[in-house]
């Protein structure tokens, strides 16, 4: 049973985890529930000269399944706060990241990278289209702007997802754990070529990474 | 102070019916037949709607294959039958369109807030007839300019049906001009029919009830349809606002939602779901209401827990106000907020938990009597707690992080909206049939219809969930360009196939609905031996509906009441100790 | 309640609110008015509000004192309107013409006062979408124009509407339609017609003395 796809990143677990959960939560309630309505339809199937009971309410049970399930979903909520914020909050984002930028537009990414002094901006960065490279075990910062429409930058095997707006510089953090060649997605409507607006993910080691970044410099 | 008897002189033309035909079946003020006019034009929306998604699906699990019969489309859409990206686009827009605002919007408000509320409340009509008879024909024009669309250059709109700007303001990044502007157009005209319907049923239901129709002795489906109504008055408005906004972006120069000139996008999708979430429980909670009123008539037991019901409904219908941004967890907008949206929509399930315990606990010890309408009901109960269950996964922001725009939303959608909504239109159409028409629907084919409907609704949406966290995009032309995906495809023909079932599942329907007309069994006045004050007038009721204003002596669910022999006690009948005459103080207050 | 039973004109008393249908839904209508105009003063705001967004200054582009000039005149108009209300009240036909003929006029003028500054505005070159030269004068140029333009016309085009609907409340009036103890009427259109003119206070104030 190997739904998701592989997690490969660093969050990437805990949101798996956060799914499961719920599943099993969720899961609980759905097999309660249908279970229960099927015995009633069974058991109180309609019989000539019978007559039900007749009830209007019990306060005590309604009390009984409201709380139940405010308590879980607050219960869950609770749960989802801090990857979430852990993933989202700028201010939480690692330090020690690498920087990148992308451009999204109909139907491309331009990936810009920093060059070998490391930093955005100074003279020797360059842009690659459609490919995303990055080192393994090694934490990264992609600041993400587009120029026409809105764009989704998502790559599921890292469980990671933001849209891209015009007009806005939306930054997007992500630690890869395995090296290997994954896809990226657009998975917001973005046009007619919005089904191939896709690009390939490069997870190098840390040494080939670094010899890649020297070689296109 | 009114009294019966002046009431009873007012509705003396429940009689004689002297109008044209023209008066009677086309322009027709009476609230009976524009229920039943918005029936027949819904019907035909929903199956535009449904040949939309058939298409769709071919797309999606044979890409690049050309259709069967699909010579009939021009070149700009599938040249020899293989649909173009931007067709598919468009299709995806106009179905997500169509059965929204035409099809299941409409049925549910449209038809059946027309046709039960002064029934069920003892009024001869509608407060404003006439304003009701304007909002079913700018009903009729707004679907007819939304399906014109289809034939102007460019084709419709093809930005969703949540039409994101800047992709719906800009016809550079959309390809479509003026098919986006009709879209819009339209959908105004659809506003301003809305409005007036819901002027109408507000009004009606403050104002209109029959005497002793106190608000807590009003049937679940009248409080969700007058809440519902409250709902869309407050909430299309803004749709309204938002879309001249866009359209003005789109012609005069305007750039409310274009970045370049100091504009927001996502001004627009703050818009779009303030409405939008609103407009969500406007297409659930009339149905949770009409299964409530069958489920306890096939329970025959009274509904369990009635006012928690009627606050559970209101509560969803506030908090449905404070959770929209649970639709933009991933758009950008400030994360912190995203943590509040959390927790405001993971405590709207709290009153659906409500409702569906109260749903079981109904038909807990009860007599239940399988007709149609009850299996259609019952389904609502087991397929709507799928979609509540599956709305749990996507209120945690964390997780919707990965499932957001992608095919579990679209599960979601479907266990709500057909699952739920759509099988409770079931539910009401086979409840209410003997009522509008005089006629029975044939029972047989009715569950032969439910059954097929019920299997093959399953086999297409429950694997969506599973490609959904596989990671499958929605909106996608052709899936096979990302390797990850490919081996989804097997399951993406599995769920195709299952469609076109699904899809000639309703055949059976259709043929019983029409064939009823004409052929169907006579109706009885009380055909379900239920409660409510419809049921006390001949079926079909006469223009008027009530010769003298019934007095309500008691709820709308007083089934198997130990107080009488039979199984139903309906609201009109006084027993022993009830005043015979109307009460003399205001109901209601 | 007896009196409602008359004004509305024939349709009997229901039980419910202690207010006939016509009046109820008029205010039942206005709520879904006070949500649009929500929704537009709301983007307003939010456009006008967002961090590096500046603003022209009150009376930069625009005439203030002719339009707190139109301000006064709807205001007045609103005044009259409960001249003519109370007029009828007490059974005054010749008051409540002369009353709403004035409403109406008012009403009027100060469309065509708005016709006038938009035709003034447009001579400058100021549209929803600026010209190249203003765009470098106005700071937020063209936010201003679509806000601008968006917020009043959709007000313009309330009153107008009022305007024709009252114009056709006063022809009923001249026909001697209503009476002391049926004018809903006159009330209805009265409701529909101080809250434009509310509206307007709102709009006039935020666009253009803030
Ligand atoms: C327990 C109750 C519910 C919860 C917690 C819930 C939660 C959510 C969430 C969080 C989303 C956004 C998912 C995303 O885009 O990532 C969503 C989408 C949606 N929900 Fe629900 N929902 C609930 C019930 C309903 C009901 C009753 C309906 C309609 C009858 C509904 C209709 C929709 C629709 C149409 C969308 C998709 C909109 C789009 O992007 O096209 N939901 N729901
Ligand atoms: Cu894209
Ligand atoms: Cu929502």
């Amino acid at each position: 049973m190997n739904w998701l796809p592989p997690a490969l990143s660093t969050y990437a677990a805990d949101i798996d985890r956060i799914f499961y959960v719920i599943l099993v939560i969720t899961g609980i309630i759905f097999v309660a529930v249908e279970v229960t309505l099927i015995v009633f339809m069974i058991k109180y199937r309609g019989r000539e000269g019978r007559k039900a009971y007749y009830i209007e309410g019990n306060t005590k049970a309604e009390v009984i399944w409201t709380v139940t399930p405010a308590i879980i979903v607050l219960a869950l909520a609770f749960a989802s706060q801090d990857v979430w914020s852990r993933l989202k909050n700028p201010d939480r984002f690692p330090s020690d990241a690498l920087t990148f930028s992308v451009e999204a537009k109909q139907f491309e990414w331009n990936f810009t990278y920093p060059g070998i002094d490391g930093v955005l901006g100074n003279g020797d960065d360059f842009t690659i289209r459609n490919q995303l490279h990055l080192p393994v075990g090694q934490p990264v910062v992609v600041h993400t702007s587009s120029i026409d429409v809105i764009h989704s930058f998502f790559i599921p095997v890292f469980r990671i997802k933001q849209d891209i707006v015009p007009g806005m510089v939306i930054p997007v953090w992500f630690e890869a754990t395995e090296t290997g060649e994954f896809e990226l997605a657009c998975a917001e409507l973005c046009g007619l070529g919005h089904y191939r607006m896709r690009a390939r993910v490069f997870v190098h080691s840390q040494e080939d990474f670094a010899s890649w970044m020297a070689e296109q410099s | 102070m009114a009294t019966v008897e002046a009431v009873a002189g007012q509705m003396a033309h429940a009689h004689h019916d002297d109008r044209s035909f023209l008066r009677r079946y086309i322009f027709s003020t009476d609230h009976k037949m524009i229920g039943i006019q918005f029936l027949f034009a819904c019907l035909f929306f929903l199956l535009v709607g449904g040949l939309l998604a058939m298409l769709i699906r071919w797309q999606v699990a044979f890409p690049g294959k050309p259709l069967p019969f699909g010579g009939i489309f021009p070149e700009t859409m599938a040249p020899n039958g293989i649909i173009l990206p931007e067709f598919y686009n468009a299709l995806v827009t106009m179905h997500g369109t169509f059965m929204i605002f035409f099809a299941i919007m409409p049925l549910l408000v449209g038809v059946y807030a027309n046709y039960l509320i002064p029934l069920k409340l003892g009024a001869p009509d509608m407060a404003f007839p006439r304003l009701n008879m304007m909002s079913f024909w700018l009903f009729v024009s707004s679907g007819i300019i939304m399906l014109a669309s289809f034939f102007v250059e460019g084709g419709p709109s093809a930005a969703g049906w949540t039409v994101y700007a800047p992709l719906s303001a800009v016809p550079e990044y959309s390809g479509v001009s003026a098919g986006q502007q009709l879209w819009i157009v339209s959908i105004v005209f659809f506003a301003a029919s809305s409005l007036l319907g819901s002027v109408n049923y507000i009004t009606t239901v403050i104002n209109m009830r029959a005497p002793g129709m106190t608000l807590f002795r009003m049937p679940l489906s009248i409080w969700s349809l007058f809440i519902t109504a409250i709902l869309a008055l407050l909430a299309v408005p803004i749709l309204a606002g938002a879309l001249v906004m866009l359209l003005f972006d789109q012609t005069i120069g305007t750039t409310f939602f274009l970045p370049e000139h100091g504009g927001q996008p996502l001004l627009w999708q703050h818009l779009f779901w303030f409405f939008g979430h609103p407009e969500v429980y406007i297409l659930i909670l009339p149905a949770m209401g009409m299964v409530s009123d069958i489920i306890a008539n096939g329970s025959r037991k009274p509904i369990f827990g009635y006012h928690s019901m009627v606050f559970a409904i209101a509560g969803i219908a506030f908090l449905g106000w404070i959770v929209w941004g649970h639709h933009m967890f991933q758009s950008g907008m400030n994360p912190l907020l995203g943590t509040s949206f959390m927790v405001s929509t993971m405590a709207i399930a709290v009153p659906t938990a409500i409702k569906v315990c109260n749903w079981l606990a109904t038909m807990w010890r009860g007599n239940i009597q399988f007709h149609t309408p009850m299996l259609n009901a019952t389904a609502f109960v087991a397929m709507f707690t799928v979609g509540g269950l599956s709305g749990i996964f996507m209120a945690s922001n964390s997780l919707d992080i990965f499932i957001h725009d992608t095919y579990f939303i679209v599960a979601h959608i479907h266990y709500v909206l057909f699952g739920g909504s759509l099988f409770a239109i079931f539910a009401a159409i086979y409840f209410w049939y003997p009522k509008m028409f005089g006629r029975m629907m044939n029972e047989t084919w009715g569950k032969v219809h439910f059954a097929l409907t019920f299997v093959f609704y399953n086999l297409v949406f429950f694997p969506m969930h599973i490609i959904g966290i596989g990671g499958h995009m929605r909106r996608i032309y052709d899936p096979t360009q990302y390797t990850f995906m490919q081996p989804m495809q097997p399951m993406n023909r599995f769920i195709t196939i299952s469609a076109f079932l699904l899809f000639v599942s309703q055949i059976p329907f259709v043929i019983n609905f029409f064939w009823s007309l004409f052929k169907g069994k006579k109706a009885e006045i009380n055909p379900w031996r239920d409660n409510g004050l419809e049921w006390t007038v001949p079926s079909p009721p006469a223009h008027g509906n009530f010769e003298i204003t019934p007095t309500v002596y008691r709820g709308p669910y007083e089934f198997s009441s130990p107080e009488v022999d039979e199984d139903f006690l309906p609201q009109t009948t006084p027993l022993n100790g009830d005043r015979r005459t109307a009460p003399e103080q205001v109901p209601g207050d | 309640m007896s009196d409602a039973v008359v004004m509305s004109g024939g349709v009997h008393a229901e039980p419910g609110m202690r207010v006939y249908n016509q009046k109820l839904g008029m205010w039942v209508f206005l709520t879904s008015e006070v949500m649009f105009f929500t929704g537009l003063i709301g983007s307003y705001l939010i456009l006008r509000s967002a961090p590096g967004v500046e603003w022209a200054l009150p009376g930069e582009v625009l005439n203030v004192p002719l339009t707190a000039f139109n301000t006064f005149i709807l205001i007045c108009s609103s005044v009259t309107m409960v001249k003519a209300f109370a007029a009828i009240e007490s059974g005054d036909q010749k008051g409540l013409r002369l009353y709403l003929v004035a409403t109406v006029v008012l009403g009027a003028f100060f469309v065509g006062v708005q016709g006038f500054e938009y035709y003034k505005l447009i001579e400058e070159g100021f549209l929803p979408h600026c010209g190249e030269e203003l765009a470098a004068l106005v700071p937020s140029c063209h936010l201003y124009g679509s806000t601008f333009y968006t917020m009043t016309g959709f007000h313009g085009t309330h009153v107008s509407i009022g305007v024709l609907c009252m114009i056709w409340v006063t022809v009923k009036a001249f026909r001697g339609k209503y009476t002391q103890g049926d004018h809903g009427g006159v009330e209805v259109i009265g409701l529909y017609w101080h809250f434009v003119d509310l509206v307007w206070i709102l709009l006039f104030t935020i666009v253009y003395l803030i």
